[in-house]
């Protein structure tokens, strides 16, 4: 019987694995194959050909498309993360009227559906001027990502034991202070969390950065991915998406493996008794 | 000079009040000790003299100065909090001079402050240790130290033993009364602990529902209570309190029907129903003709030292009795007991002490 469980765990095991992996590996042997190769169906490597990969940089202004993608991403965590962190104060440490209808408009934000967002984003972004440009894009993902990153912080800061930022303020601390020395250090786990989270979803945002761009030179990655053309209308080059969706997923990987092992718990350990 | 006078002070969220109008003086250097019941408001008072709440009415002053409108940081306050408060992050170094970095003293004066405080307190080889690594009378004294750093005036304790285990809180208790006539500060100490209150304090204020019952010496509040809360309140075990009819101006009838005098009372024929008090150790254990009261024995606690007779009168008054160690009565036997009349003290039944005992007299 036990031997019979664990077989069904490892069973259970691979069959995750292979569902979770099975794309992206298929994507690493496409992009590694080049001409009618491409076609037909594989599952082992076949050959070893960076052509594709070569071919992305050549063909589009994919370096800079990454640079962009870096670009709004760091800035929409940064941003983010700061306004999280200032709103959860408020939100969660600070009693005031309406409080709680604050929290659920905020909630209710992230309800809505992109597409409904959509064009009334588009006329504030073109209201300010910032149309084709970076700041629009960091400023629409900031729709997505702000959401989340508030309610997180908030229940994250509502943990924090109260004595704490009481100690600090008979000790002379303003609540800025509060929130930079004493509360920001034991908020490192949440704060890798939400971070990685926004910086997915900023990398990976599709609509708006297909909506509120124009040139080539201001796409983002998976709008530039999606607009790859080949030689001729009727030639989908699935090569060159493949290297192209290999490269940027690979930075996403590596995060994700960093900062995994930096999201430790238990570093309120020893604030207070326990 | 930091003392703290308190006038009228309330404190009431929507139209509940919690504190209900307190007048208090605390003098320079006294230690100061509330007690009460949990839920008595003895700790929102003591944060109310932080700073941490505010004072919905009344005036607060500390120094001769009214603080109602001061920020904690500049009310020349420091505090230990139960739960320690430790900032987690930092090595104990960092917290202990937290407070004089945000004042902007200056990085020597930081550092000669924080081993003065070490030394006192003997964290010297703990100084680059964070919080966890810590034992818990070991964070309190960091807690401490934290607060002996900013050299405040009035030093605030709530209930700062509550979360250390039995050794370690006597061993506490007396490290705090020494920290205190060494830095000869006000302190304002919340507890409700008994025995914290009578060894550590000048001055004891038992507080009951937002109230102040007495305010007092230990050993005043000890042998003369004001009232049946006090008197039910300090003491461990408790006094035991017995219904009883006034006769004369000075005898009064027990439950079983004997009659007993008590010395130095003297009231009107018309006193009606009277509550007797009188504390375990002043109850003599007696022989059956000799006894003022009779009563069974329920349980018997035999300490050694000290022998604890829990028994129940005929009417249902239950009586604690602490008879000397050598005491040999079991549970199920009667026991027939002395009252002295020196030692009574007597209540109205509004709960007004109207006589205290003197053991003296």
């Amino acid at each position: 019987m036990k031997q019979l469980q664990k077989f069904g765990f490892w069973v259970l095991t691979a069959v995750i694995v292979v569902y979770a992996l099975f794309p992206f590996y298929y994507a690493i042997l496409s992009s590694l194959r080049s001409g009618t190769a491409l076609f037909q169906i594989s599952y082992w490597p076949s050959s070893f050909d960076l052509s594709n990969y070569i071919a992305v940089f050549k063909e589009q202004p994919f370096g800079r498309n990454i640079i962009n993608s870096v670009l709004v991403a760091v800035a929409v965590v940064a941003i983010s993360l700061f306004l999280g962190v200032t709103a959860a104060y408020a939100l969660g440490r600070v009693a005031f009227r309406g409080r709680g209808a604050l929290l659920m408009t905020v909630l209710a934000v992230s309800m809505f559906p992109q597409v409904a967002v959509l064009s009334g984003m588009f006329e504030l972004i073109r209201f300010l001027g910032i149309y084709n440009s970076l700041p629009g894009l960091v400023l629409s993902n900031l729709i997505l990502t702000l959401p989340f990153t508030v309610w997180v912080l908030t229940t994250f800061m509502r943990e924090l034991p109260k004595e704490l930022e009481e100690a600090a303020f008979v000790d002379g601390a303003t609540p800025w202070i509060v929130v930079r020395r004493v509360f920001l250090p034991l908020m490192w786990p949440a704060l890798v969390t939400t971070g990685l989270l926004a910086f997915i979803a900023a990398w990976n945002e599709f609509l708006f950065a297909l909506t509120f761009t124009l040139s080539n030179d201001m796409r983002t990655v998976p709008v530039a991915i999606a607009l790859i053309t080949g030689a001729s209308t009727h030639e989908l080059p699935w090569g060159n998406i493949m290297a192209a969706s290999v490269i940027v997923t690979i930075p996403l990987v590596f995060l994700v493996l960093i900062f995994q092992r930096k999201i430790v718990s238990g570093l309120t350990a020893g604030a207070v008794k326990g | 000079m930091a003392d703290v006078q308190l006038r009228g002070v309330r404190k009431s969220f929507g139209s509940i009040s919690i504190i209900k109008g307190i007048d208090l003086d605390i003098a320079d250097g006294e230690f100061c000790v509330f007690v009460g019941p949990s839920g008595c408001g003895k700790s929102t008072l003591l944060r109310m003299i932080a700073g941490l709440e505010q004072i919905s009415a009344g005036d607060l002053r500390i120094g001769g100065k009214s603080v109602v409108n001061v920020e904690p940081a500049d009310r020349g306050i420091a505090m230990v909090f139960q739960s320690y408060a430790l900032y987690p992050h930092m090595t104990v170094r960092d917290n202990i001079g937290f407070g004089l970095r945000m004042t902007g003293h200056s990085a020597a004066d930081i550092a000669s402050r924080t081993a003065r405080a070490a030394e006192m307190l003997q964290l010297g080889p703990l100084l680059d240790r964070k919080p966890a690594q810590l034992s818990g009378g070991q964070r309190q004294r960091v807690a401490i130290g934290r607060a002996i750093v900013r050299q405040p005036g009035v030093f605030l304790f709530d209930e700062p033993l509550s979360n250390l285990d039995a050794a370690l809180r006597v061993q506490m208790r007396i490290e705090i009364a020494k920290l205190h006539s060494e830095l000869k500060a006000t302190m304002i100490y919340v507890t409700h602990d008994q025995v914290e209150a009578m060894t550590m304090a000048d001055k004891i204020v038992v507080l009951s529902a937002g109230q102040v019952e007495q305010v007092g010496s230990p050993l005043e509040l000890y042998h003369r209570p004001n009232n049946l809360f006090v008197a039910g309140f300090i003491g461990s075990p408790k006094m035991n309190f017995i219904g009883v009819d006034h006769v004369a101006s000075n005898q009064v009838g027990l439950p079983g029907g004997r009659m007993m005098t008590i010395d130095g009372l003297d009231l009107p024929a018309s006193a009606g129903r009277l509550t007797l008090g009188i504390r375990p150790e002043h109850l003599v254990l007696t022989s059956a003709e000799d006894a003022d009261l009779s009563c069974s024995l329920r349980v018997a606690e035999y300490l050694g030292s000290e022998t604890m007779f829990y028994a129940t009168v005929t009417d249902g008054t239950e009586l604690t009795i602490r008879a000397d160690g050598l005491a040999k009565q079991r549970a199920g036997e009667a026991l027939h007991l002395k009252l002295p009349g020196k030692a009574c003290h007597v209540f109205d039944a509004s709960g007004r002490a109207l006589h205290n005992g003197d053991l003296t007299r």
